[in-house]
């Protein structure tokens, strides 16, 4: 799936320690461990990350607090420098940008949204989504037009000239992103965007921020410590953990094929219907049984479960109208129940 | 000290060696100051062969810097003097505007172009700013603050006053906001401003008047710039602080924005700052004014002029009536201030329309009749003969009761505390300050107290600097006995506090000189007077930071203190005092260092200090002689403020493991 994007954001070897310089780091090796790491007296918020994030993709870094996934963004943004490693964008070396380039890269090529806001407490609506592109020098009319028009985009038309204070929480999210797509960005940093919200208001603010990004075709690097947000908004999952990625992966290749027992502790409670495909859960084809009718490969258990279920015949799994395999109704059932038997 | 205070008093507990040590330390210190002992006279004050001359020093560098001192594209004279230059324009334009009018020609020649705002101007735009700022309230007292300064006859040098406060506010906010700002953004420019800071802080006021006279002389520019230095301070630090506290993601998302250095300084960090950068204005501000008077004493002129002359003539009347005008002036900016930062920002254009077509309207009014641009003298009261006759009756009336308390405490706790300090040999003091150093915060602390000790020692200056130690030890004590119990009271009853507040605010919103004036008229001058002035001047936090330490105590430690049956004196004496001691202690520094720097104005009423030294020093200019002692006050005040801080630190650890 990922594969088949051009590679937009590509970082290799990414380190960094705190309170400590290269040349420590240097000392130990190519690829030191963390028995090595801690002889050393040194403290990594990021440890090795490679990572390749296609262009259009949400790839969602997840992690508890403390596991270096807001350190890992800001090495990607820059907005720290990282020990070692190489960040490349479109092909070209951040960690080798000049000061003055990589201002021209954050004015037009990147967006970020923070978790607490970062609203400027001092601007109204439409001034706080027109300031990116006040500070690269856009006039004013065309500043406020394209300003309205992320406003609207948000749905926040009618409070352009509210402080940020009087917004609530939600209201203040929308308006920071309606800030960070001001310039038209390519690459949209989200880091932690919905955390600071209430669960209710959370779950509109996910749909909201899919049905953007089923218009916008944005690459998205999304951080955050809630798994279900995870599974609900990415492509491509990376877990982290004491600043190493243990593993990167569709959920789907998280549920079925966990690296070790730190996924599988995060995936146990895991929605499996809406996580799972036919494909995951088919059996191999058997041209003496009779079939109820045809599903897709790639259709998600949940949205098949109720139509294999109530048939009493096993349904034909296909990919690209080629049969590949069957599915029946205590295959379903058992993604349904969550018993530990698949394939 | 503060480690004697803090041990229980121990019942079947072994005595620990430090309480050994300290009570050891007590008995010899008595036995040095009581018994009569035959020091030979270097003990007391060390001959003139040993001391260091640095005096000399510094008065001979002065001039060595006004006359050969040269960066080489320019002498510091051409320094100083563009400086006096770019100060001395904006003060005369503002001069212009309040109070004398644009004038042609100079001295008697000098013939008025255009006058100044009429009076009613600048009563209206005080009151136009005060309903934009706070509403109705703050309206009638901004309005009816200025209306005192016109009917009671202060217009003229209140005039001149607001017109210098109105020049040294903006440059000490521009200049205190870019060194903070400087500060902020290079870690070796923080450190090296702090200290720095730390020491204009507590160096008092004369010991710089001295050098600002030399370098400009006598005048308002010259006065302008102490007041700018002596404002500026606080912005900085405020400034540091206000930056550093910006949050974090703000600033990330500045630079995700794309902003320049330039654009994160001016358009995210200080815009988001602005709130805590206010409080830094409303300080420079109530700092200004608070400088006034003394400014006065190189060439301010205003009303800080007749305060002073006032003062030196006794003319009871005229000098409160001046002083009130300073605090009237002072009440009122203060609050037209901290309206300006509670108030959320927002876009006021129209109101400043207006208040532009209001004030222009107001002018040309008063070029059309200048009858009334001037207020009408007749209309002035005055409440001067009032006041001398008030204070002249209590004087005839209460002569001997008030004669009678003053004999009782000069000689029952002035005298002979002023005696012990005095005739204890400097190397036992300096030793012990050196060894409380090392018991509360290591080899470092105890090496910077021995070289304040033998700086003071060896420039000669012991028996001033112990002067100085009594009068403000006894004024301290004296603070501390009336505040703490206030304070416990204002942190245990809600309705007590709101009383309170309102006093302690108004008293730190008064200028120090203020205090002055009417205890001079009831005890005349000596260290009685200077006493009681200090005490009224550096009560304000021993009251304030005991009442913020009971009030934090979490209410739980209470709810459990009551529920294993105390009583309420024991819920004070166990637990409320213990866990409000830290921050009592906190209040006890900040009244010190109050108190050392109101010590140096009482040398206007005849202490014998070195504030007196410092006095003197700046009338007859004697540049070294000033300096010196202002840096033996400075070493005083940071001797105390370190130890108790560390002591206190040390203090909160213990809580924090227990």
């Amino acid at each position: 799936m990922a594969a088949a994007r051009p590679v937009k954001l590509a970082a290799s070897g990414i380190w960094k320690l705190f309170a400590a310089d290269g040349a420590a780091l240097d000392r130990l090796g190519p690829h030191p461990d963390d028995t090595a790491l801690e002889r050393a007296g040194l403290v990594a918020g990021v440890a090795n990350a490679n990572l390749a994030i296609g262009e259009g993709e949400i790839f969602v870094i997840m992690g508890l607090s403390g596991s270096g996934k807001s350190t890992l963004v800001r090495c990607l943004s820059r907005l720290i420098e990282p020990t070692r490693g190489q960040v490349l964008l479109d092909g070209q070396d951040l960690t080798r940008a000049s000061p003055a380039e990589l201002i021209r890269l954050r004015r037009h090529k990147m967006g970020m949204v923070f978790q607490n806001f970062a609203l400027l407490p001092h601007l109204t609506v439409l001034s706080n989504v027109a300031f990116p592109l006040e500070v690269q020098g856009v006039g004013r009319a065309e500043r406020t037009r394209r300003a309205r028009e992320m406003i609207a985009l948000v749905g926040l038309s009618g409070r352009e000239h509210d402080l940020p204070h009087q917004l609530s929480g939600g209201q203040q999210q929308r308006v920071g992103i309606a800030r960070s797509l001001a310039v038209g960005p390519d690459l949209w940093f989200l880091d932690e965007p919905f955390s600071a919200l209430d669960p209710l208001i959370r779950r509109e603010m996910q749909n909201e921020f899919l049905r953007l990004q089923a218009g916008l075709k944005k690459t998205i690097v999304f951080i955050t410590h809630d798994f279900d947000e995870a599974i609900r908004l990415a492509d491509r999952i990376a877990i982290m953990r004491g600043g190493r990625i243990i593993q990167t992966g569709t959920p789907e290749e998280l549920v079925l094929h966990p690296a070790d027992n730190y996924v599988v502790e995060f995936t146990r409670e895991a929605p499996r219907a809406r996580i799972l495909t036919a494909r995951a859960i088919m059996r191999p084809l058997d041209d003496r049984i009779e079939v109820a009718g045809a599903v897709d490969a790639g259709a998600k258990v949940q949205a098949i479960a109720a139509k294999v279920e109530s048939a009493t015949r096993p349904y034909l799994v296909t990919e690209s109208d080629r049969p590949v395999g069957l599915i029946d109704r205590s295959a379903v059932l058992a993604v349904l129940l969550g018993r530990e038997a698949m394939r | 000290m503060s480690l004697a205070l803090a041990r229980p008093a121990a019942g079947t507990r072994p005595i620990s060696p430090g309480l050994l040590l300290w009570s050891l330390i007590l008995a010899v210190t008595l036995a040095l100051a009581l018994l009569p002992l035959p020091y030979p006279k270097w003990l007391s004050e060390v001959p003139r062969a040993w001391r260091l001359g640095w005096d000399k020093d510094v008065s001979a560098f002065l001039p060595w810097l006004v006359e050969d001192a040269s960066f080489g594209l320019f002498s510091f004279q051409e320094l100083t003097r563009a400086i006096s230059w770019l100060l001395a324009w904006p003060l005369e334009w503002a001069t212009a505007l309040f109070a004398t009018g644009l004038q042609r020609g100079q001295g008697s020649a000098a013939v008025q172009v255009l006058p100044p705002m009429p009076w009613f101007a600048v009563v209206t735009a005080a009151a136009m700013l005060g309903w934009h700022r706070g509403g109705r309230g703050l309206a009638v007292l901004a309005g009816l603050a200025f209306l005192y300064l016109a009917v009671f006859g202060q217009w003229a040098s209140a005039m001149v006053t607001l017109a210098s406060i109105a020049i040294a506010v903006p440059l000490g906010v521009a200049a205190g906001l870019l060194i903070g700002i400087a500060g902020f953004r290079s870690r070796r420019v923080a450190a090296l401003i702090t200290p720095l800071l730390d020491l204009m802080q507590t160096v008092p006021i004369f010991a710089y008047l001295v050098p600002i006279l030399f370098l400009f002389g006598f005048g308002p520019v010259a006065a302008t710039l102490a007041t700018v230095i002596y404002a500026m301070p606080p912005m900085v630090r405020i400034t540091m602080q206000a930056l550093h506290a910006v949050p974090q993601e703000v600033k990330e998302y500045g630079v995700m924005a794309g902003c320049t250095r330039h654009q994160l300084t001016w358009k995210v960090l200080v815009p988001a700052a602005r709130p805590s950068l206010l409080v830094g204005v409303n300080q420079v501000i109530m700092l200004s004014l608070n400088m006034v008077i003394i400014a006065s004493m190189i060439g301010a002129g205003g009303l800080g002029y007749d305060v002073l002359t006032a003062l030196r003539r006794l003319d009871i009347g005229g000098g409160l009536e001046a002083g009130l005008a300073i605090v009237l002036l002072a009440v009122a900016l203060d609050r037209l201030s901290r309206a300006t930062h509670e108030r959320a920002p927002g876009s006021d254009r129209r109101f400043w329309i207006l208040f532009a077509l209001t004030l222009l309207g107001l002018y040309l009014l008063g070029l059309l009749l200048p009858g009334i641009a001037r207020y009408p003298e007749a209309w002035t009261l005055s409440t001067g003969p009032f006041f001398a006759d008030l204070v002249g009756w209590i004087n005839v009336h209460f002569f001997d009761t008030l004669e009678a308390i003053k004999t009782a405490i000069v000689l029952n706790l002035l005298v002979p505390v002023r005696r012990f300090l005095t005739e204890l040999p400097w190397p036992w003091v300096v030793l012990v300050t050196a060894l409380a150093g090392w018991r509360l915060g290591g080899p470092p602390l105890a090496l910077l107290l021995l070289g304040f000790g033998l700086f003071i020692v060896f420039n000669g200056q012991w028996q001033n600097a112990m002067l100085t130690v009594y009068l403000c030890g006894v004024s301290v004590l004296v603070a501390a006995l009336i505040g703490i119990p206030l304070g416990i009271w204002g942190g245990l009853s809600r309705r007590a506090w709101r009383v309170l507040e309102v006093v302690i605010d108004t008293l730190q919103t008064l200028p120090s000189f203020v205090y002055l004036i009417p205890v001079v008229m009831l005890f005349r001058v000596g260290d009685f007077t200077a006493m009681i002035a200090v005490v009224l001047y550096a009560l304000a936090p021993a009251v304030r930071y005991t009442a913020h330490g009971i009030r934090q105590i979490r209410p739980m430690l209470i709810e459990a203190g009551t529920a294993a049956g105390c009583t309420n004196w024991q819920l004070l004496s166990r637990i409320r005092l213990p866990l409000a001691l830290p921050e009592i202690m906190l209040g006890l520094n900040q009244t010190i260092m109050l108190a050392l720097s109101m010590l140096v104005i009482t040398a206007l009423v005849g202490t014998r200090d070195l504030g007196q030294e410092v006095y003197v020093a700046l009338t007859k200019a004697d540049t070294g002689r000033g300096v010196i002692a202002g840096l033996c006050v400075a070493f005083i005040a940071i001797t105390a403020d370190r130890l108790i801080q560390t002591g206190v630190a040390r203090l909160r650890a213990r809580g924090a493991v227990a």
